[in-house]
């Protein structure tokens, strides 16, 4: 044991924990990043003088087309498309850890069998697993997510035992390379068997339901450098594979419950299909329309405005004319703020991301908790590309499939609008019986060009 | 590996997820995206494994090999992870 890469280590595992810490506020959140990039580029430079000179020249060349690829990707790619973006590099995450166990039970078997102990068999085994599945998941989940492939559930008949058996096989070909670890053939058997439960497993996934599956596989992927870790005996690995790992929970934990929903119950997945029929035969809602220069009028008379974006809003790019809107109200000393569920957006903050880029202040982006109780005395609320979150059916009708889910109480305020492009359903495939409430109006039409025109009307009247 | 070094390893496993667990349940939710892209970034610790197994040459190729894949994946995941989190934190600004 080389002690002064120890302590490289251990200074990398502190700097990684305090840069978690930082995350917990706003104004530190960028300086925590910083402090766990240095922590990183310590544990690689001390990792770097254990190496051999002769392999530096590979080394360094895959150093620097990983990085030109990372950094290539992270700068062009556009603040809608991040959950496209984690999901991809959850999945190389996966990948990587994945190698390297294979990389090692390789190097092992040729060099040392009798290193191959139970003990890291297991470790090799399970980092195998779980880096492939992470890896196979999070393409799923990305292609899904970038309309590649349909975001509709895909199921068939037997699924769910086919998963079973699977996993029974798993532990079979496993039992079979702990009698002989020589044998590559089991090891293959095990690679193909992860890769295809991770398919399976996400494929019968809605593309709603994305938030909680992209947040789960954020934890695979900490897992699996975990697992390695154990491969290696190496401290640094396991504190942030760790960290990564609570992390999604934490995360998943939150969606799940934002959805009020079990975890299981999303992994078994299906949802939104199964419901789909339920909610046709319901009466269909009659609906007020309202125009844009009423829109404007209302605008223009209400002294609280809160604003309750959705995926929509995104899909529309509607997000910096609502800046120039809000900027249309305060000139008017209209108190005007925004109201975030959980689980608006594919993924956990997606609101908060889309609404800071537009150079909203992150002051004005209000949880639903901290806001639930003000839209009673708030004189409009204003819904973007939002649907089952404010859809009040989840309070009220037991029968309905969101029941039971927490929601924005967007229909307690004075006057509701709505912009929506048409009247389609929310993902749960269920009328929103806020669209028939007496305060409620619709607002037809593309979310960008309609508040457009909100926006220039209420220029005029100024 | 002995029994003795894998316990020392899941005392580092539990007391690390236990901070983990303490320290994300403060993360305030409009950070939740740049912590997820964040602990990516993270997760490409493996890039130190990758570099190890990278370092085992002359032994067998294809161990190299491997190595030398997961170097370029998680290196992408380190540079891309955290460029992309700071392009997102410096963002949130309040007025």
């Amino acid at each position: 044991m080389n002690i002064g890469i120890e302590i490289a280590y251990l200074v990398a595992s502190v700097l990684f924990i305090i840069g978690i810490k930082y995350l917990g506020k706003t104004k530190d959140a960028r300086k925590g990043n910083v402090i766990s990039a240095v922590g990183m580029v310590i544990a690689i430079a001390a990792t770097l003088f254990t190496l051999e000179v002769l392999t530096l020249l590979e080394i360094g060349i895959a150093i620097l087309v990983g990085s030109a690829i990372g950094l290539y990707y992270a700068q062009k790619v556009a603040m809608t498309k991040i959950p496209e973006m984690v999901a991809l590099f959850n999945g190389f995450g996966g990948l990587a850890s994945f190698a390297v166990a294979l990389s090692d039970y390789y190097f092992k078997r040729d060099t040392n069998l009798a290193s191959l102990d139970a003990i890291n068999l297991t470790s090799i085994l399970l980092s195998v697993l779980i880096g492939a599945v992470t890896f196979t998941g999070s393409m799923v989940a990305y292609l899904k997510l970038d309309g590649k492939i349909s975001g509709q559930p895909i199921t068939f008949k037997g699924q769910h035992l086919l998963n079973l058996l699977l996993l029974i096989a798993f532990i079979a070909a496993s039992v079979l390379v702990f009698l002989d670890p020589s044998q590559v053939n089991y090891i293959v058997i095990l690679i193909v068997i992860s890769l295809l439960l991770g398919i399976l497993t996400v494929i019968p996934i809605g593309g709603a339901d994305m938030p909680v599956v992209i947040s789960l596989l954020n934890s695979y992927s900490g897992m699996a450098a975990c697992a390695t870790g154990f491969i290696l005996s190496n401290n640094v690995l396991i504190v942030a594979g760790s960290l990564v790992g609570a992390s999604g929970i934490i995360l998943t934990q939150i969606m799940c419950k934002a959805m009020n929903r079990s975890l299981v119950n999303v992994l078994l997945g299906g949802f939104g299909q199964t419901v789909a029929t339920g909610g046709a035969d319901g009466p269909a809602v009659v609906v007020k329309e309202i125009g844009v220069e009423e829109t404007a009028m209302l605008f223009d008379s209400a002294s609280s405005v809160i604003v309750v974006p959705g995926y929509g809003m995104a899909v529309a790019q509607a997000q910096h004319v609502i800046r120039e809107l809000m900027e249309q109200c305060e000139k008017r000393n209209i108190n005007f703020r925004f109201a975030i569920h959980p689980v608006a957006g594919r993924m956990p903050g997606h609101m908060n991301v889309l609404l800071a880029e537009a150079n909203i202040s992150y002051d004005k982006l209000i949880e639903m908790d901290d806001i639930n109780e003000d839209f009673s005395n708030t004189d409009l609320v204003f819904v973007v590309g939002a649907n089952d979150v404010v859809n009040p059916a989840a309070r009220t009708n037991p029968q309905s499939p969101i029941f039971g889910m927490p929601i924005l109480n967007a229909d307690k305020a004075r006057t509701v609008i709505v912009s929506k492009r048409s009247m389609g359903k929310g993902y749960a495939g269920v009328e929103n019986e806020l669209f028939g409430f007496p305060n409620c109006l619709m607002l037809f039409g593309d979310a960008k060009q309609t508040i457009t025109k909100v926006v220039s009307e209420m220029k005029d009247m100024a | 590996m002995s029994l003795s070094a894998l316990i020392v390893l899941i005392y580092v496993l539990v007391l690390a997820s236990y901070l983990g667990f303490e320290l994300i349940s403060k993360v305030p939710p409009t950070l939740h995206t740049p912590l997820m892209s964040g602990s990516n970034a993270i997760s490409g610790i493996t890039i130190v494994g990758a570099l190890i197994a990278s370092n085992e040459l002359g032994y067998t190729t294809l161990s190299k090999w491997l190595g030398l894949v997961a170097l370029v994946l998680a290196t992408i995941n380190v540079v891309g992870g955290y460029v992309v989190t700071d392009r997102m934190l410096k963002m949130f600004k309040k007025k």
